[in-house]
């Protein structure tokens, strides 16, 4: 619950640090009082836990895929360490078809970590489609923040 | 709101309906335990056509109805007058004559035929309430106020507990003498009742009757809860629950709350649906990474799947003669409505408007399917023929979905969605409303917090 919670502080951060077009989170320099190595806070922080996509699709991006690329060298780091992987989709779709592309996007993601040598058994996916979103605006902003697949630590 | 023009003559001829003698049958002896209720036929009914209205023309000229208290037990006569008024006040075919203005309160035996004629009304409902006991006896009357004569006379008894049911069964019963169609009074609605901010939204299973009366909520809202539908016997739903963190659909009791999870799908199953015979649900599942569309039996919970591929097909609804299944995919490059027989042959899209085209959704009447279309920016609630000719839009804004049907294939009830204003999304909304479906007579469906996924019953049993 404690690295959940610290996992939503580091995402709002990010937020608001990106105001037009969602970068993926930065790799930032660990320092000595970083996160605990293997923890939500250390994926947030020091690799990424999300991956953007495009209006209606379900294709990783370049961007996401460096992400999911660190993630896969970060789980490896951490063999005890299982994830699930949340797909997302912005408020301009109607709710059933955006519970299938969320899951779609969960699995693209998913697929990716797999094709770089993660157990499939540690890589569990979720749909919310547009019922959990991450940013509550109703702007071009917010749902490019909302068509997302988010990795976090089980 | 409309953005049609004119009503379009999509109904039966209501002048012919009405003509047909009055049926008892269904009204006859409702069962269902505590709530049985009785009804008889008075003397003195008689067919006459007078009060007829033309409901293609009723966008212009709704009928005059008065409608006094009740005479005998308080305060039910005054009660029961009250909620049929509203029913057929909201139905946007009616025009009740203001109480204020009545010349006299309608509890002569034989109406005071002048007087009603004086304050302009064509119609004239009278009734009298008896308390035996712990139950009712309502009788009521339906007057053509021109030629001044009897049209209909039903007596129901009941617990008096039920009150609320026999005003809506009268609206029923006055709505299809007059109009020559079935009425959708005596219905319920469950929904999705939504509080709080959006990114930890409470969603909970609700229900209530159509006017919004006797609300209840069914979950707690401790998991997500989407996308309820009606078993045909308006005892269950069908619906998607997020509970144990694993997004699948459920079966609910309504009177007992027991749940319980439909089919062994290793993945997320959603957007369930009956079919028509109630021994069915049709459903979209998750498997392989393809969401195609399943129908599991409810006697012998096998899975038979309907589509493949690796489109996206969701949102199924049969045709309600169970023969055939309207669907959205994205199988053509993005969502367009399809039809399939229902064996899953002879798959055919039938949208080609501008946009996108979600949530099919087939009229209980079979001759239209309601949709939601995303264009422009904007969504609408629209109908189109099974064969995707005749498309018509009734509603438009910034975000709604989800079309149900009243029974009776007249009246449509949606959610509409109003935009956040900042980041911290102040200014969202969901409401539901309800829209008459030649486009006219939107108006909210009151309920106590924010609502979505609202799914019509059929006629009580």
């Amino acid at each position: 619950m404690k690295m959940k919670l610290l996992g939503a502080i580091a995402a709002v951060a990010l937020v608001a640090a990106c105001e037009s077009t969602p970068t993926e989170t930065n790799t930032g320099a660990g320092s000595a009082t970083g996160p605990r190595p293997g923890s939500q806070e250390d994926l947030v922080v020091n690799v990424g836990d999300r991956v953007f996509f495009d209006f209606d699709s379900f294709s990783v991006r370049p961007d996401g895929r460096s992400t999911l690329q660190r993630q896969a060298e970060w789980l490896g780091r951490y063999g005890s360490v299982n994830v699930q992987v949340a797909g997302h989709a912005d408020e301009r779709g109607t709710r059933e078809y955006n519970l299938a592309l969320g899951q779609r996007r969960a699995n693209a993601a998913r697929d990716l970590l797999v094709a770089q040598g993660v157990a499939g058994a540690r890589v569990s996916t979720i749909s919310f489609g547009k019922d959990r979103p991450i940013a509550l605006g109703s702007n071009e902003e917010a749902w490019a923040q909302n068509r997302v697949a988010i990795t976090s630590v089980r | 709101m409309s953005l049609i023009p004119s009503a379009p003559r999509l109904l039966s001829d209501p002048q012919v309906d009405a003509l047909r003698a009055l049926s008892l049958s269904r009204r006859a002896m409702l069962g269902a335990g505590a709530a049985t209720l009785a009804a008889a036929a008075l003397p003195g009914s008689a067919a006459g056509q007078g009060a007829v209205i033309d409901i293609t023309r009723a966008r212009t000229d709704p009928l005059p109805i008065a409608v006094p208290d009740f005479a005998g037990a308080t305060p039910f006569g005054a009660q029961i007058a009250q909620v049929i008024t509203a029913n057929l006040g909201r139905s946007g075919l009616f025009r009740p004559v203001d109480r204020r203005a009545f010349i006299t309160q309608g509890a002569e035996a034989t109406p005071r035929f002048a007087d009603w004629r004086a304050v302009g009304a064509q119609a004239l409902v009278t009734g009298r309430v008896e308390q035996q006991g712990e139950r009712l006896r309502v009788e009521f009357r339906l007057w053509d106020v021109l030629p001044g004569q009897q049209i209909q006379g039903t007596a129901y008894t009941t617990p008096a507990a039920n009150w609320r049911r026999i005003a809506h069964i009268c609206s029923d019963a006055i709505y299809e003498r007059l109009l020559g169609e079935k009425g959708y009074f005596d219905t319920r609605i469950v929904y999705i009742a939504e509080s709080g901010p959006r990114d930890r939204r409470i969603k909970r299973l609700a229900i209530m009757d159509q006017d919004s009366e006797n609300h209840r909520f069914l979950t707690d809202g401790s998991w997500l809860a989407l996308t309820p539908r009606f078993h045909p016997n308006v005892a269950q739903v069908a619906f998607m629950s997020y509970q144990r963190n694993e997004p699948r659909v459920y079966l609910f009791e309504i009177d007992s709350g027991r749940q319980t999870l439909l089919g062994a799908f290793p993945g997320m199953t959603f957007a369930p649906r009956f079919m028509p015979d109630g021994n069915a649900v049709l459903l979209s599942a998750i498997r392989g990474g393809d969401a195609n569309i399943y129908v599991v039996d409810l006697r012998t919970r096998a899975e038979r799947r309907l589509t493949s591929g690796p489109s996206l097909d969701v949102s199924p609804s049969a045709s309600p003669d169970g023969q055939q299944i309207a669907f959205n995919s994205d199988r053509g490059g993005n969502q367009q409505l399809y039809v399939m027989n229902a064996d899953g042959s002879n798959v055919r899209r039938i949208s080609f408007g501008q946009g996108r085209y979600a949530t099919p959704v087939w009229s209980p009447r079979g001759d239209l399917i309601a949709f939601t279309r995303i264009a422009a920016g904007s969504f609408a609630i629209g109908v189109m023929r099974p064969d995707g000719s005749g498309e018509r839009i009734l509603s438009e804004g910034y975000q709604m979905e989800g079309p149900t049907f009243a029974p009776n294939g007249r009246v449509l009830a949606f959610f509409r969605e109003t935009p956040a204003r900042d980041a911290r999304g102040t200014g969202y909304s969901a409401r539901l409303v309800s829209i008459d479906i030649t486009g006219f007579n939107e108006r909210a469906i009151p309920t106590p917090t924010d609502g979505s996924d609202p799914a019509w019953s059929p006629l009580l049993p």
